[in-house]
């Protein structure tokens, strides 16, 4: 009973102040709806980037020389196309696995020029990692025995050099040697910023001979057994180990790559919701400001409510749910402003958004804990006040 | 019978600017059920400061001091408001009422802090406004009701909850003097109908002259 006047007398002083009240949520409503943004930006980045690594192909295992890690610079590898045979015997076949070997080249056709990614690969590629064709074929067996001058072409480099024409069959260069465009890829689209469809693939051996060298870059596995995955990644890097022996090899699964992509993307995530959390802070700050306000303003009614039988804690407990309806309701509406947010920028921008609802009920949570906390320093002063000097204001 | 309130040897001083300033200095009163007191002083005398204390709205230096026989050294803050809301009422010069807040919500308000069902405090808080003469005036708030309508919507609401002391502190001190009068006449009823001992807070001798007896103070002392 206590408790429902409390609510009544909390709604009507924030009725009775509109302007104020509706001043003192907004602070909470930025702070919340900040919050909400960041967190379903750092959360969408997360689920696109691991949609698509899963989207690589599965029970994949990467091979490259050297250490994985971030900071170190590649080893220039010292791996061959022997090597490639070598670990195709471990992996269960040369159809279990792809080689690459990559470089930024210009490529041209006619007037149209464009700088892209060339990767020297297998035919296996497509099965190995999961890519599509829109047109033509791939690179076949045959291209990559006698390194044919042949090239499969990403969506956006075929729409630079070829227009609206169908290439397949058409001429182009890459670093100044003719090729002889065979497929295009189908559309990927961007993903974080980055077109997947600009890239060029051409036969491994091609590769080599464009840019003067007979190695490897990297190797790619499809694991016949996805339980076996971390076995046979042992036993490749044992394998190429003891081909090059002093050479340190790694393999990266999957699981892996997601793994730390996942621990970045999630640490950037704290982050971003760590400083909208600041301009949450700052609301509370003004809660408490104006709740010490409202204590002030309303001291002769603190008095006189004394004066008929308020315990100090039912005065407390009054202020408490005033400050406590401000957060609230200014964090729900910051929750609604967060949420349409995130589909705006989802809408217009790259960036993908996803709302899930730890984060909603974390800021729904976080916004009355800091009604609580701002509001318990001028509750507790309007429940310690002394009802004489109280009645006694003017 | 236990007195409403008494007070012996009770003294009360004020820390102003760090100065230790005694507003009561040894005063001893008796309050017995259906007294009909004035205390009678100028500005300064102590009279405001007794009549707090007789009401639990503070606590003495030192002295003793009882209401409804308790010693209120015994009890905390939580008791002292349970006291106070159950067998004391409280008239103020201001009024004090609520704004925004109608007539009947007004004179239920204490009957919240007891813990009274919502339907039962409003009934109860009509039949006093109607006891006092304003059954008319139910859903009015205080800017649309007169000094003297708002004094009596004060009035029932110190008694709504059937208190044993009813203090009035210059109860008739924002009135002109007819109105006054009128609330003097309701308070003198309502002491001989209902037996609420009465104590009246003045320093007007014709306000005094209306109850049974007179405590006057001068100096923070009872000096008859």
């Amino acid at each position: 009973m206590r408790f429902a006047e409390a609510w009544r007398v909390a709604l009507d002083a924030l009725r009775a102040n509109r302007l104020r009240s509706g001043l003192t949520m907004l602070g909470v409503v930025i702070g919340v709806a900040a919050v909400v943004v960041l967190v379903a930006i750092g959360t969408g980045a997360k689920q696109e980037v691991e949609s698509q690594v899963q989207g690589l192909g599965s029970n994949l295992l990467l091979v490259v020389p050297g250490k994985v890690s971030f900071g170190n610079a590649p080893t220039v590898s010292p791996m061959s196309m022997a090597d490639v045979e070598a670990v195709s015997r471990v992996a269960g076949g040369r159809d279990r696995l792809t080689a690459t070997l990559s470089s930024g080249e210009t490529v041209r056709a006619g007037v149209n020029s464009k700088f892209t990614s060339v990767l020297g690969v297998l035919e296996t590629t497509p099965t190995v990692f999961t890519r599509a064709l829109a047109q033509g074929s791939y690179v076949s067996r045959s291209d990559v025995d006698t390194g044919r001058r042949v090239a499969v072409l990403g969506y956006a480099v075929a729409q630079k050099l070829f227009g609206d024409r169908d290439p397949v069959g058409l001429q182009m260069d890459v670093a100044g040697v003719r090729f002889r465009v065979v497929g295009v890829f189908a559309k990927l689209g961007q993903s974080l910023g980055v077109d997947r469809d600009d890239e060029v693939h051409i036969p491994i051996t091609a590769m080599q001979r464009l840019l003067g060298t007979s190695r490897v870059d990297a190797l790619a596995i499809n694991a016949a057994d996805p339980g076996r995955i971390d076995a046979l990644s042992t036993q490749v890097v044992g394998e190429l180990t003891h081909r090059h022996p002093g050479t340190e090899f790694s393999a990266v699964t999957q699981d892996q790559i997601l793994g730390v992509l996942g621990k970045v993307l999630g640490v950037l995530t704290g982050v971003l919701a760590a400083i909208a959390g600041i301009s949450l802070l700052v609301g509370g700050v003004g809660v408490s400001n104006i709740m010490l306000v409202s204590v002030r303003e309303r001291t002769r009614e603190i008095g006189l409510r004394k004066a008929v039988g308020a315990r100090p804690r039912d005065i407390t407990v009054q202020f408490l749910i005033e400050a406590v309806l401000l957060t609230t309701i200014g964090g729900l509406s910051g929750l609604g402003l967060g949420i349409a947010a995130a589909y705006l920028v989802a809408a217009l921008s790259p960036v993908p958004a996803a709302i899930t609802w730890w984060a909603i009920a974390l800021a729904f949570g976080v916004s009355a804990a800091v009604g609580i906390v701002f509001g318990v320093v001028p509750a507790q002063r309007a429940g310690r006040l002394d009802p004489v000097i109280a009645l006694r204001t003017e | 019978m236990t007195p409403a309130a008494e007070a012996v040897g009770v003294t009360r001083e004020y820390q102003l600017g760090g100065v230790e300033v005694p507003a009561l200095r040894g005063v001893s009163v008796t309050i017995p059920p259906g007294d009909h007191v004035a205390i009678l002083g100028p500005s300064g005398s102590g009279k405001s400061t007794l009549m707090h204390l007789l009401g639990g709205l503070d606590r003495p230096t030192s002295g003793v001091l009882r209401i409804a026989g308790r010693d209120i050294r015994e009890l905390g803050a939580t008791e002292l408001a349970r006291l106070r809301n159950r067998t004391i009422g409280f008239v103020f010069q201001s009024f004090h009422l609520l704004p925004r807040t109608t007539a009947v919500d007004n004179v239920a308000l204490p009957l919240v802090y007891a813990g009274v069902r919502a339907g039962d405090r409003r009934r109860r808080a009509e039949e006093l406004l109607d006891r006092v003469g304003l059954h008319h005036r139910l859903r009015h708030r205080p800017n649309q009701l007169s000094g003297g309508e708002q004094q009596r919507v004060a009035i029932a609401r110190a008694l709504v909850t059937g208190p044993s002391l009813l203090l009035a502190d210059e109860p008739t001190g924002n009135l002109d003097s007819a109105t006054g009068a009128d609330v003097l006449d309701l308070l003198e009823e309502l002491n001989q109908e209902s037996g609420v001992a009465v104590v009246v807070v003045t320093h007007e001798r014709e306000v005094a002259a209306r109850a049974a007896r007179q405590i006057r103070m001068r100096d923070g002392l009872v000096v008859s």
